[in-house]
């Protein structure tokens, strides 16, 4: 079954030629999968339309193998489904770090202590245990790329959607990164124009052109 | 035009040094002293009262060992406010004449009015920046919090905490654009043109970057509320600041409305 199943995606923004025109994709467990494609060919537009933050205007959602066309129908999703933001600095706006990191789990029910224990967990897991109470504006464009991440792991998604995640980063923090998600179990997409990082972690590619998704010999 | 979004010194303590004893108290009871001691140095009126209440936060200044210039340089802008009142109040109060000046006249009462204003203001913003203004905004927003001040109202704060550095680089980006095409601020409708682009462009992408941080909010799972993980510790500090505080205030009330004449 697939986890996520776009047919027929259509979509343009207000006042502008449409971006996708029939685009289609399938996303099944534990696969990785990379979208690449000119500027502004609608990449992210795809992965917003998976959590639900834009409609399209014709075509089908499928994802956890149900249709999805309300808001209604977008929050469980969005529990499920973890999206990193390309700017960092949209993602992280708590005060701390810790208070970020905890934000997802308290919204899932989880008291505080648990979050806590949570923040704890996934710090330690990427090994970034050193940032837990520094301010989030504070950090440097590395680790708040890599805080990001640990927000978003901390609702323990099964789908992680990336969006160019190594911009602005250092051949160590790029390095890092590389390490951390390949040892993630997600079924993931990744939107990236990095060549070297696709070919880390996901080398099956897609390109999207002129509003269609074609899947790229290699 | 970039100090007004200036991160440094957005708190008057320098690190972890200065002000050691005043970190030990909890910043609730910084907030809350604060207050205390406002709305009774606003209830008095006596001047030798005010006076002293003037010099108690002057001494609570040099206690907390703040740098002193930057912070009577805040006080100063503060007194900028009010200044135009100040000057103006002997010359609307009636009373007895002390000089005349192109047809006005000051009065003693006047200047009385005046002087317990600009000390009663002076003793409250010196008392409010050397108690709450050496905290990190952070803390400060988690202290309101604990003190059950409006929820929305902490959040806006906090938000304004957390993306005013990056408004602020923002602004320095657009900034750096304009000076490498040759733009140099004169008087004239280019620039204020320009400025006028400068300021809607910000607002235009603060207001994007705003729709985008409601979709990651979104996407985390985010219905309405935020929850606070600080929290707060009340130590032997705080009741010694406290005591001494009440003792304070007790001494400025009997002074001021004891009965002596």
């Amino acid at each position: 079954m697939a986890l996520i199943a776009l047919s027929d995606i259509h979509f343009a923004y207000p006042g502008a030629d449409p971006i996708l025109r029939g685009a289609s994709l399938n996303l099944r467990a534990g696969e990785r999968l990379s979208v690449t494609g000119p500027n502004g060919a609608g990449k992210s537009t795809l992965l917003k339309m998976i959590v639900g933050l834009l409609t399209p205007q014709a075509g089908r959602i499928e994802i956890f193998g149900q249709e999805r066309r309300s808001e209604a129908d977008f929050g469980p999703v969005r529990t499920r489904v973890g999206l990193v933001f390309q700017d960092a600095d949209d993602q992280l706006f708590c005060p701390t770090v810790a208070e970020d990191i905890a934000f997802g789990p308290l919204n899932l029910g989880k008291t505080r202590d648990e979050a806590l224990d949570i923040v704890d967990a996934v710090l330690a897991r990427l090994q970034l245990s050193h940032l837990r109470d520094r301010i989030t504006h504070h950090l440097s464009g590395g680790e708040k790329r890599l805080v990001t991440l640990a927000t978003v792991l901390a609702m323990e998604p099964e789908i992680l959607l990336l969006d160019e995640p190594t911009n602005a980063l250092d051949t160590e923090n790029w390095t890092r990164l590389v390490a951390i998600v390949n040892e993630l179990p997600q079924a993931m997409l990744l939107v990236s124009h990095d060549p070297a990082f696709r070919q880390a972690v996901a080398p099956r590619s897609l390109h999207l052109t002129d509003g269609l998704l074609m899947p790229v010999p290699g | 035009m970039a100090h007004i979004l200036s991160p440094r010194r957005a708190a008057l303590a320098q690190g972890d040094e200065g002000a050691g004893w005043l970190d030990r108290i909890d910043p609730r009871s910084r907030i809350l002293g604060a207050s205390l001691f406002a709305v009774a140095v606003v209830a008095c009126s006596r001047l030798e009262v005010l006076g002293l209440a003037f010099a108690c936060s002057l001494a609570l200044l040099l206690a907390a060992r703040l740098p002193i210039r930057p912070t009577l340089k805040r006080m100063a802008a503060m007194d900028g406010f009010i200044l135009f009142m100040l000057v103006l109040l002997p010359f609307t109060v009636p009373g007895e004449a002390i000089v005349t000046l192109w047809g006005f006249t000051a009065s003693w009462q006047g200047l009385a009015r005046a002087v317990e204003i600009a000390l009663t203001a002076n003793a409250v913003v010196l008392a409010l920046m050397v108690l709450v203004g050496t905290m990190e905004p952070v803390t400060l927003g988690h202290a309101l919090h604990a003190l059950k001040m409006p929820e929305r109202l902490v959040h806006l704060l906090m938000f304004s905490i957390r993306y005013i550095g990056t408004l602020r680089e923002e602004y320095l980006r657009l900034r750096v654009a304009m000076k490498i095409r040759g733009f140099r601020p004169r008087t004239n409708w280019h620039t204020y043109r320009s400025y006028g682009y400068l300021v809607g462009m910000m607002l235009v992408r603060a207001v994007e970057r705003s729709e985008r941080i409601l979709g990651a909010m979104k996407c985390r799972g985010f219905s309405g509320r935020i929850t606070m993980l600080h929290s707060f510790r009340l130590t032997r500090a705080d009741l010694a600041f406290g005591a001494g505080l009440c003792g304070t205030l007790a001494v400025l009330l009997l002074l001021e409305f004891g009965p002596w004449p």
